[in-house]
């Protein structure tokens, strides 16, 4: 079964501050293990609403905003497509993921076809 | 909510430590039957004690250091029965001075680790073992898969598959396979072996020889993670790269492969918009990888080539019908086998049409070495179909179906068989 994993993030809390070196080496060694356990299939990031757009369509008309959102509090941040047997295998390693990172919340969805 | 010490989430970890954790033990203790069973003790102790005293930070290292310990106290135990138990009993502990630290018996690099676990897969993919034992066998403790999955997977009883485990434990035993990657001339067979289990057990998902259902996802899934893992421990073997890139082409179709009620749909009906294009870049990039590997490919990577071929294809009459054949060629001159030829003459019935392919076909059959084979006269019919003989074609379809041992497949087959009847019926009317 597959599944994905996201991150959340509110835009407007998110540190700027890149990764320390210490998070950057325990996270490539995490992800190390979950390819190696073959668990990742895909993995990814999403950059900043600012850098996006929002397209709607309504009654027959289209309309297309340009970021920031500033309403969006809860956004997706980062995300992996992982391959696993049941749901729990995929909150374990969320959990792991989350124990990496030292703090914060991941949700995991079945993704179906 | 979910407590974080619960049951479930316990047994989670568990199974996501398993195949590491007995890969280690295994390889500590030279045993892969006691290695298992020191791994499942673990567990025991860790149902009772993480509720209690909370989930270790590294769940992983702490059920080693419980199973290395149980390995000590149990050669201890034996070590005035057995004499070469107590020569292991006295390294083992020679070699963790620290009676109480989980850090010392739980503390492999990621790297030692790693290594482990591909000694573990080689030992548990040995020649030695029968085919559907060393399946079983890999199944169960490197794809971690417990018995009852297993058996459910191949449709046989509990028993059956617990029997085939046992026996391939003992013959590896037996026959002293050295807890080791081979190097030398050993080597590439070794690693032919390996492959091997991992494309069977994806082949029995992807037309299953024996049931109800056509294709077993679950078992496709488990062989493809398998092949990932093992990329990813020798990612510098071409035809490694060349199986994943094979299974990532292949797992793609798998949801156009069987109708709504669940029969065969061959590739040239297949609706191509429901492939799976994630999997088909990812064989893409693993089929790039065997090339880069290897000055010329192996049997693998031609396969993989060949469903590359039509991954990349979207609709079925832009098929490249002469690079298949071309393909097919190659990998007949690499592997030579009557099924390739089978399939090369597919190829050719497309590139060049039905007679020059029936002359094949037939060359095959004065062989008689795929007699028993459904496919042959499924082939066989087909091609009599497509240059009008349809009484004949009739024949060889209810030929094949007769050989067919999965019902999905035998319904279809039976289906053709009608269909050439009334063709031959229509033909009369005519006349």
């Amino acid at each position: 079964m597959r599944f994905l994993g996201y991150t959340l993030a509110n835009e407007a809390e998110t540190p700027t501050e890149p990764p320390t070196p210490d998070l950057y080496e325990k996270m490539g060694r995490f992800v190390d293990e979950a390819v190696k356990a073959g668990v990742i299939v895909a993995t990814g990031g999403i950059a900043p609403t600012s850098e996006g757009a929002r397209i709607s369509l309504k009654a027959g008309e289209y309309t297309v905003v340009d970021g920031p959102f500033v309403e969006a509090k809860e956004l997706v941040g980062g995300w992996a497509l992982m391959e696993c047997r049941d749901l729990p295998e995929a909150v374990e390693w969320s959990k792991r993921f989350l124990g990496v990172l030292g703090e914060g919340e991941v949700r995991v969805r079945p993704v179906s076809g | 909510m979910r407590a974080a010490g619960s049951t479930a989430a316990i047994e989670a970890a568990y199974r996501v430590e398993f195949p590491r954790v007995v890969a280690v033990l295994a390889a500590f203790t030279g045993d892969i039957a006691l290695a298992e069973e020191l791994a499942q003790d673990a567990l025991v102790d860790a149902l009772r004690q993480w509720p209690r005293d909370g989930t270790p930070a590294s769940p992983g290292a702490w059920l080693t250091a419980v199973g290395k310990r149980k390995a000590i106290d149990a050669f201890r135990r034996h070590r005035t029965l057995d004499a070469k138990y107590a020569q292991i009993g006295r390294e083992l502990q020679a070699r963790s001075v620290v009676e109480d630290g989980s850090d010392a018996l739980g503390a492999e690099s990621d790297e030692e680790i790693d290594d482990d676990r591909l000694r573990l897969i080689f030992v548990a993919c040995h020649p030695v073992v029968s085919a559907p034992a060393r399946i079983a066998l890999t199944l169960r403790l490197v794809g971690g898969l417990t018995v009852p999955e297993i058996a459910r997977a191949y449709v046989v009883p509990e028993a059956t598959i617990a029997q085939r485990i046992v026996r391939a434990k003992k013959t590896i035993a037996r026959a002293g396979v050295p807890f080791e990657v081979p190097v030398g001339e050993d080597r590439s067979s070794r690693l032919g072996a390996v492959l091997e289990v991992i494309y069977l057990v994806f082949n029995e998902g992807y037309a299953a020889t024996a049931g109800e259902k056509w294709v077993r996802p679950e078992l496709c899934a488990e062989a493809v993670r398998l092949g990932r893992v093992l990329a990813a421990l020798m990612p510098d073997e071409p035809e490694v790269h060349g199986l994943v890139a094979l299974m990532e082409f292949q797992s793609s179709r798998l949801r156009a492969r069987t109708g709504p009620t669940g029969a065969p749909v061959l590739l040239l009906d297949q609706d191509r918009r429901t492939w799976d294009r994630l999997l088909i870049g990812r064989g893409e990039a693993a089929l790039a990888r065997a090339d880069q590997l290897a000055g010329s490919r192996g049997p693998y990577a031609l396969q993989a080539a060949i469903a590359a071929c039509h991954a990349r294809t979207l609709q079925p009459e832009e098929t490249d019908w002469d690079q298949l054949v071309a393909l097919y060629t190659a990998l007949a001159r690499a592997t030579p086998s009557p099924i390739i030829e089978l399939n090369r003459a597919v190829a050719v019935s497309r590139a060049s049409g039905p007679a020059e392919a029936l002359a094949l076909v037939d060359v095959l059959v004065g062989t008689r070495t795929l007699e028993r084979y459904h496919l042959l006269y499924s082939v066989r019919g087909d091609l009599l179909d497509r240059l009008g003989r349809y009484d004949e074609a009739a024949s060889e379809f209810e030929r094949a179906a007769a050989l067919a041992t999965n019902q999905q497949e035998r319904t279809l087959l039976i289906e053709r068989a009608q269909a050439s009847r009334s063709s031959a019926l229509g033909e009369l009317r005519d006349i």
